[in-house]
C-alpha cells in the first residue's frame, strides 16, 4: 500500500523524523482556515499517490488565507497523471538553503535493502540515477545489522552531505531506517530531505510504500487506506476477500492461481486482437478453494461491471478439483438467481486437469443458460473474445 | 539425477500439525515421496496417523528440525508454518544445516524474508531455499516437495522453472508425454532463495535435462538477469513463457512480487531480453508448449 504525503509523514514524526507541521483539508474553506492557524506563508500540496506534483500545478505557495483558499479550489479535483486530487496538506513555506535526497528501498535482485543518498535532492531521482549516477550514493543494508549511527555516517559521507549538517543527517537516517523497519515498509523516501536557514535537518516531502502482507503485526495500517479512493468494484471485491483488479476491457476473467489469471488476460488480449480490439475487463483469482460461494462473489463482482459483454471461466485443476470447480459454477448460478441476480451474459469455461471430465460432466448435465465449455485456454479465450465483441 | 530431489530425499514437514500440512503431507505420501516425519514445536513425542495412505503409517514429531534430522536422518524440510511464524521455522531449518528447504507459505512480510536469506547467506548458504509463496519441487517418480499435483506428468526430459504454480501445472499437462525431469516452482514474492538462475544452471548440469522450459512474470528484472546468464551458460535449449502483458503499471497481480513500477518489470522488456539471449518465447502457455516440443529430440 502506498500512502499519502500527509500519512507519511505521520509515520515519519511518529517514528522522531523531523517534519513539519501541518493540516490535511478536504475543501478551500479548511484550507483557509489552516492557513490563518500557522499564520505565515504557507504551501498548498496535493495529496495524490503519485510523482510529480509540483510540474502539474498541484503544489503552491501562498501569502496569507485568502491566497490559500484560492489556491486550495484550484488544486482540489485537479487531475495529476490520472490521480483526481481530493485532499490537500496545508504546511508552513520553509526557507531551504540545500535540497538531498533520500531513500531506504527493497532491492529485489540482491535480496536485501539499500540505501540511496544524494546531496543533490529536489530532483527525479530515476533521472538523476540515469544523467549523473555518481551523483547518487547506493549503499546495501544487511537486514541483520540493519542502520546504526556508524552505518548512517558511512552513507552521509558516501552521499558527500556537507559536514555542517553531516552528524544530523545520520540522526535522521537512523529515524528512517527505524520507520522502515518498524512499520514494515518496502520504500521509504524523501525528497527532498532539505537544510533549513538555520542548519536543521527537515523531511519536506515523503513517501512511504508498507507490505500488505505485514498487515497481520500491524492493526493501525488498516486506517491508511483511503477507501473513497478506491475503485468502487475493487472495494466491493475486497470486502468479499476477493483478489481482484479492475481493468478496462469487455472479457470479464476468473482464474485459479497468480500466474495463470495473468497469462488468461494476456492469451485473452491477443485473442481480442482479432476482434477489433476486446481486452480483459479484470484480475480475479479465485485461488485453491472455489468455492460456490467465491464462485459466486467473482461472478457478481464481475457481472456487476457495466462494460463486461462476457466471462471467461479458466481453471486448471491442480490442487483443485475441477468437480468442485463445476459444482461451485452451478451453485453459483442458482445464488445468484435466488440474490436477484441474473446471470445475463455469455460465459465460457474452460476445465482441464484434475477431475476435469467430472466437472466437464457436471456443467454438460446442468445445461446453464449463456454457458459454454470450450475445451482449450487459447480456444476458450478466443470464444471469449468473440461473444464480448459481439455483445458490445 | 533430477534436479534439487531424488528418490534418496528424506523428507520432514515443518507444520504438519496443521491442517495444510496435513493434507499436503498425505499428497506427497501418495506420490511416493519419503516423508520421514513433520516438525511441530511442543508436540515432539506425538505421531501423526497417515494409515490411510499406508496401512500402519504414523509419522513421528518433534520439536525442532535438529531433532528430526537427528532421529531420520531427514535431508529436505517443507515449510506449511504460517506466515506469522515462518521467518522463525525458516530460520530454525537453517541453523539445523538442513540441506533445502521448500518454503510453501504464501503471506511472508518482506522484511521477515529478506532476514532470514540475510542469515542463510551469513552462515554459508548451507540451506538451498526454495520459495516462499512456491508450490515446491517435483522430481516426477522420485520425489514430490510441496504441492505440486503428482499425477499430471510422468519422469521424463524436460526440466521447467517457473514463478507460478497453475502455469507450471498448464505446461506439465501440454508436455505430459514428453514428461520432466524436475519442474520447481521458485515462487512469486518480491523476495526469494532459489532463483531461475539457480535453476538454470542446475538443469545445465542435469544430465536428465535435454531441454528447459523458464517461466516468468512481470516484476523486478529476474528474468532479465537470467537471460543474461543463458546467453553466457546455457548450452541446452531454453524455451520461454512471460505472463502479465496486460497487466497496468502499479498494481499487484495476485503475487506480492507482480507488479510493474513506472517502466521496470514490464513483460515485453523480459520477453525482448530473453529472446536476445536466444531463448524463444511463446505468446500463450500451449505455443510455449508446442515450441518446446519441437526442440525435443523426436
Amino acid at each position: 500500500m502506498d500512502l499519502y504525503e500527509y500519512q507519511a509523514k505521520e509515520l515519519f514524526a511518529a517514528h522522531g523524523v523531523p517534519v513539519l507541521p501541518g493540516t490535511v483539508v478536504t475543501t478551500p474553506e479548511e484550507a483557509r482556515a489552516a492557513a490563518e492557524q500557522l499564520g505565515q506563508t504557507v504551501v498548498v500540496k496535493a495529496q495524490v499517490k503519485t510523482g510529480g506534483r509540483g510540474k502539474a500545478g498541484g503544489v503552491k505557495l501562498a501569502d496569507n488565507p485568502d491566497e490559500a483558499q484560492a489556491k486550495a479550489e484550484a488544486i482540489l479535483g485537479l487531475d495529476i497523471k490520472g490521480h483526481v486530487v481530493r485532499r490537500v496538506l496545508v504546511t508552513p513555506a520553509s526557507d531551504i538553503a540545500e535540497e538531498y535526497y533520500f531513500s531506504f528501498l527493497l532491492d529485489r535482485a540482491n535480496r536485501t535493502f539499500l540505501a540511496m543518498a544524494s546531496a543533490e535532492g529536489g530532483v527525479e531521482i530515476e533521472q538523476l540515477a540515469v544523467e549523473r549516477p555518481e551523483a547518487l550514493a547506493k549503499i546495501a543494508i544487511d537486514p541483520l545489522a540493519g542502520v546504526d549511527l556508524t552505518k548512517a555516517r558511512e552513507i552521509v559521507t558516501a552521499a558527500r552531505f556537507p559536514a555542517e549538517v553531516a552528524e544530523q543527517a545520520a540522526e535522521v537516517i537512523v529515524k528512517l531506517w527505524d520507520t522502515f523497519v518498524a512499520e514494515d515498509a518496502t520504500l521509504v523516501e524523501v525528497n527532498p530531505l532539505v537544510r533549513d536557514p538555520r542548519d536543521q535537518v527537515v523531511a519536506l516531502d515523503g513517501k512511504v510504500t508498507l507490505d500488505d502482507n505485514a498487515s497481520f503485526r500491524h492493526p493501525g495500517h488498516a486506517a491508511l487506506v483511503d477507501q473513497g479512493a478506491e475503485d468502487p468494484l475493487e472495494a466491493a471485491a475486497k470486502a468479499k476477500d476477493l483478489n481482484y483488479v479492475k481493468l478496462d476491457g469487455q472479457v470479464g476473467i476468473i482464474g485459479n492461481g497468480a500466474g495463470l489469471v495473468m497469462s488468461t488476460l494476456d492469451v485473452v488480449a491477443y485473442a481480442g486482437e482479432e476482434f477489433g480490439g476486446v481486452k480483459p475487463a479484470n484480475f480475479l483469482d479465485i485461488g485453491g478453494g472455489a468455492s460456490a460461494e467465491v464462485m459466486a462473489n467473482g461472478l457478481e463482482i464481475i457481472l456487476s461491471d457495466p462494460d463486461v459483454r462476457s466471462v471467461f471461466v479458466n481453471v486448471f485443476g491442480g490442487i483443485t478439483a475441477c468437480d468442485a470447480v463445476a459444482n461451485g459454477i452451478v451453485q453459483a448460478f442458482q445464488l445468484l438467481n435466488s440474490r436477484g441476480d441474473e446471470v445475463n451474459r455469455p460465459i465460457v469455461v474452460r476445465l482441464d486437469g484434475n477431475n476435469a471430465v467430472e466437472g466437464r460432466k457436471i456443467l454438460t448435465d446442468a445445461a446453464l443458460p449463456g454457458l459454454q465449455q470450450v475445451d482449450t485456454m487459447d480456444n476458450a479465450a478466443r470464444v471469449a473474445a468473440q461473444l464480448a465483441a459481439q455483445g458490445a | 539425477m533430477a534436479i534439487f530431489l531424488n528418490e534418496n530425499s528424506k523428507i520432514i514437514v515443518q507444520g504438519m500439525t496443521g491442517s495444510e500440512g496435513t493434507r499436503h503431507t498425505r499428497r506427497m505420501l501418495r506420490a511416493g515421496s519419503n516423508v520421514v516425519g513433520g516438525v511441530t514445536p511442543g508436540k515432539g513425542g506425538k505421531s501423526a496417523d497417515f494409515s490411510d495412505v499406508r496401512s500402519g503409517l504414523f509419522l513421528p514429531v518433534y520439536n525442532s528440525v535438529g531433532e528430526a534430522m537427528a532421529a531420520t536422518g531427514a535431508d529436505v524440510t517443507v515449510v506449511f508454518v504460517p506466515p506469522r511464524f515462518a521467518k522463525t521455522a525458516v530460520v530454525e531449518a537453517i541453523d539445523a544445516g538442513i540441506g533445502l528447504a521448500v518454503v510453501i507459505t504464501e503471506g511472508i512480510p518482506v522484511h521477515d524474508t529478506a532476514s532470514f536469506w540475510a542469515h542463510a547467506c551469513a552462515t554459508g548458504n548451507k540451506t538451498r531455499i526454495i520459495g516462499p509463496n512456491c508450490p515446491g519441487v517435483i522430481s516426477p517418480g522420485k520425489s514430490n516437495a510441496g504441492i505440486i499435483p503428482a499425477d499430471i506428468t510422468g519422469p521424463g526430459r524436460i526440466g521447467l522453472v517457473s514463478k507460478s504454480g497453475t502455469l507450471t501445472y498448464q505446461l506439465m499437462y501440454e508436455l505430459r508425454d514428453i514428461g520432466f525431469s524436475s519442474a520447481v516452482g521458485i515462487g512469486g514474492d518480491p523476495v526469494i532463495g532459489t532463483t531461475h538462475i539457480d535453476a538454470l544452471a542446475a538443469f545445465q548440469d542435469d544430465p536428465e535435462t535435454e531441454l528447459i522450459v523458464m517461466i516468468g512474470e512481470i516484476g523486478g528484472d529476474a528474468e532479465e538477469r537470467a537471460a543474461a546468464y543463458i546467453r553466457d551458460n546455457v548450452t541446452k535449449p531454453v524455451v520461454g513463457y512471460v505472463a502479465g502483458f496486460t497487466a497496468p503499471e502499479g498494481k499487484t497481480m495476485g503475487h506480492a512480487g507482480a507488479i510493474v513500477s513506472g517502466s521496470s518489470g514490464t513483460a515485453a522488456a523480459k520477453k525482448d531480453a530473453l529472446e536476445a539471449a536466444g531463448v524463444r518465447v511463446g505468446k500463450t502457455p500451449s505455443e510455449t508448449a508446442e515450441l518446446a516440443r519441437s526442440l525435443v529430440r523426436a
